[in-house]
């Protein structure tokens, strides 16, 4: 596992995520195969390259002709075959397609190192023959791959997410669609997304080494039960975090869990101390939950690097900035205390029952202009180095009852329903602008973004193209990830 | 003499050091050591703590002795000659025969509220780690130490104590100054270049690490080594 044949280079990477062409190999009529699921979703994402289904019997495939045999494809046509069928014909398989000038190939075929010695020895043959053949393999036993640049999905599985900056790899196949219904629900996407099943040729490292290289990606995201050799996992790790933020989800860290992992992945225990300081020292941002992790992925992937620690929490109610401040009390993040002159600067903006001080709780002062203002003042601050923004929503919430209430459009509803909306608009797309423009981060954070999705803050914000985050708790440990990584980082001169 | 390797497959013989010969050979990488000295009789004994002056520690000292503190091996805060040769004759008198060769340790004696511990093992997936922690009675039942991979450097090992939960233990505590981290530093930096340097280092424990006036000074290190004596 994770022993990245030497031979492998870029080209084999992007003949994967971006092949010109690619046969599936098993592409069954039966719409409950595999063959045919792979098939029907890379037609279904709109992949715009030539597609060969293969299908020993021939005739149509969804519409498709198929092709009886692999010799009747066009020399380099193609650069990637997906492979559905039963592991005793793929040796075979992968000699034909690499004579068609066919560089990678994903296995979704199952029967290999899962299945017994059988299995092992079939698993170890296709390595050989693959480093033969000059070949990238990934998998066997695994759920496909994914890569919007390209319109791709090439998986056994749903969903086909929204393209975007983050690039997954997992050693489990379900959390790349655990993290892909992320990337739909919150619009922040996905670039590139692959399952290595048994990682027999190439395993997480590899394909976190090929993300560091790929102008299609901003930050890595990896489900890792086991690492195999652990001090090169570690040198490559370290090298990929000097380029690009990774964030890893471990499983199987209690001992409950680490028999469930060596069941799944034959992965050995480690102890979890030593793996979380092996992270640390790495600079890799270790999350506890695939939530976590992937709500980190999200933050890095559009919110700027904090330059320090202090943290201004605007809000327009006090209880949500008490709990705010509770949540980064309890991290590395500092709660700045609010300096004078942007204290005198608020004082000739807001009414005198303002908080006064961090959070920054407008206490119902606020008019048409306020929040925005207040917003743009505190971010643009020297002392400040990220926000976290809590005024949105209600208005929303407002408008949402009274635009379905039984009086609506009447009595003026329409126009105040049009403005709440077009304010909360206003207050995501100056958060959105100003993290953008000033370079520090500015993370909003609302329940509604998974109580009632179609809020018009909620809205706002996926929009402007940022997270909201569904509890300013999560935004404040998502944060948290962003400065352990600046700091990593700074400290090292990087 | 112990057996290593829990997996059954890649059982190694390995043997601890003396604490002395363990001291001797973390100092030869950098770790800082205190001066203590070996005595083979009494009036050595006497001599070596009338060197140091004041208040020492005498400790029964063997390649196969372990637990010195169970065993009542250790005799702390003696002062004067006669106080010396008095616990050095009943050191010497408590060896038994599996305790081999013996010798004593004369140390300075070091005096105060806070241990810490440090260390090195050899993890079966990542190789040699390096480890600091709180010591005292209460270490294991707060599990609060950090690890990073051999070998660190000047940042990792501050953002190793950085990382430590109870932080106030390291502040000022009871009249006494706030931990000198760069002392610390140093000492976690020497044990790395031990855990690089040193082939057949299995594992070392300095613990522990007493704070005597805000520096932390290693009261006894214990080294094994693969391989036999």
């Amino acid at each position: 596992m994770n022993s990245a044949a030497s031979f492998l280079t870029d080209d084999h990477f992007l003949a994967l995520f971006e092949p010109q062409g690619i046969v599936v190999a098993g592409a069954s009529t039966h719409p409950g195969k595999f063959g045919f699921v792979a098939l029907h979703n890379i037609l279904a994402s709109g992949y715009e390259g030539e597609l060969f289904p293969l299908n020993r019997d021939g005739g149509e495939v969804l519409g498709r002709k198929a092709f009886t045999d692999i010799e009747d494809v066009p020399g380099g046509a193609a650069d990637l075959v997906f492979v559905c069928t039963p592991a005793s014909t793929n040796v075979a398989l992968l000699r034909a397609a690499a004579a068609k000038g066919i560089k990678a190939a994903f296995i979704a075929s199952a029967g290999y190192g899962e299945a017994g010695p059988e299995g092992q020895l079939a698993q170890a043959e296709l390595v050989e023959v693959a480093a033969e053949l000059g070949m990238l393999v990934v998998g066997p036993n695994g759920q496909g791959v994914v890569s919007t640049p390209a319109k791709m999905c090439a998986q056994i599985v749903a969903p086909y997410p929204p393209r975007g900056r983050i690039a997954v790899v997992s050693q489990s196949g379900n959390f790349v669609s655990s993290f892909q219904n992320y990337a739909i629900a919150s619009g922040i996407g996905i670039s590139r997304a692959v399952s290595c099943g048994n990682a027999a040729q190439v395993g997480v490292v590899d394909f976190l080494e090929f993300f560091a290289n790929d102008p299609q990606t901003d930050v890595a995201l990896a489900y890792v039960e086991g690492v195999g050799d652990g001090r090169s996992f570690y040198q490559r790790l370290r090298a990929v975090c000097e380029r690009m933020p990774v964030v890893l989800v471990k499983g199987g860290v209690t001992p409950g869990g680490a028999r469930a992992a060596a069941s799944h992945t034959g992965s050995l225990a480690t102890d979890d101390r030593v793996f979380d300081g092996m992270c640390r020292q790495a600079g890799a941002i270790r999350a506890e939950t695939i939530e976590e992790a992937y709500e980190a992925a999200a933050t890095f992937a559009t919110q700027p690097l904090p330059q320090g620690p202090r943290v201004v929490i605007v809000s327009t109610a006090g209880g949500w900035g008490v709990v705010t401040a509770d949540a980064i009390g309890r991290t590395n993040l500092e709660l700045l205390p609010l300096p004078e002159d942007l204290r005198a600067e608020l004082d000739r903006m807001l009414p005198p029952r303002w908080s006064r001080n961090n959070p920054i709780d407008l206490a119902g002062g606020e008019t048409k202009d306020t929040i925005p203002e207040v917003l743009a003042t505190a971010a643009r601050h020297p002392q400040v180095d990220a926000v976290i923004f809590l005024g949105m929503g209600i208005q929303g919430n407002v408008a949402k009852m009274e635009r379905e209430g039984p009086f609506y459009p009447d009595y003026g509803l329409d126009r105040i329903v049009a403005y709440h909306e077009r304010q909360e608009r206003r207050y995501t797309s100056t958060a959105a602008e100003l993290a953008d423009g000033l370079g520090k981060p500015i993370l909003t954070a609302t329940e509604l973004a998974v109580t009632s999705p179609d809020n018009a803050a909620v809205r706002g914000v996926a929009e402007s193209g940022k997270y909201c985050y569904p509890s300013s708790n999560r935004a404040v440990i998502a944060l948290e990830h962003l400065w352990y990584y600046a700091r990593w980082r700074a400290r090292r001169g990087l | 003499m112990t057996e290593r390797g829990g997996d059954g497959s890649n059982r190694s013989r390995s043997y601890t050091l003396s604490e002395f010969e363990s001291k001797k050979l973390l100092a030869r990488h950098g770790v800082p050591m205190p001066q203590d000295r070996l005595a083979g009789d009494l009036e050595e004994a006497v001599a070596a703590a009338a060197e140091i002056g004041g208040s020492v520690a005498l400790k029964l000292c063997g390649a196969r002795i372990a637990h010195k503190t169970e065993r009542g091996l250790v005799r702390l805060g003696l002062e004067g000659a006669d106080a010396v040769r008095v616990a050095a004759a009943e050191l010497l008198a408590a060896a038994t025969d599996d305790d081999g060769e013996v010798s004593l340790i004369v140390a300075p004696m070091v005096r105060g509220h806070r241990e810490l511990i440090a260390g090195l093992n050899r993890d079966p997936h990542f190789g040699m780690t390096i480890m600091v922690g709180l010591g005292g009675i209460f270490a294991e039942a707060l599990g609060d130490v950090s690890i990073r991979l051999v070998p660190i450097d000047r940042v990792d090992a501050e953002d190793m104590i950085d990382e430590l939960a109870n932080q106030a233990i390291l502040g000022p505590f009871r009249g006494e100054p706030p931990v000198d981290r760069a002392a610390l530093v140093d000492i976690l930096l020497g044990l790395s270049r031990a855990g690089a340097e040193e082939p057949r280092l299995v594992s070392a424990d300095i613990n522990p690490l007493i704070v005597t006036e805000g520096v932390p000074v290693a009261v006894d290190a214990l080294v094994e080594l693969e391989g036999t004596p």
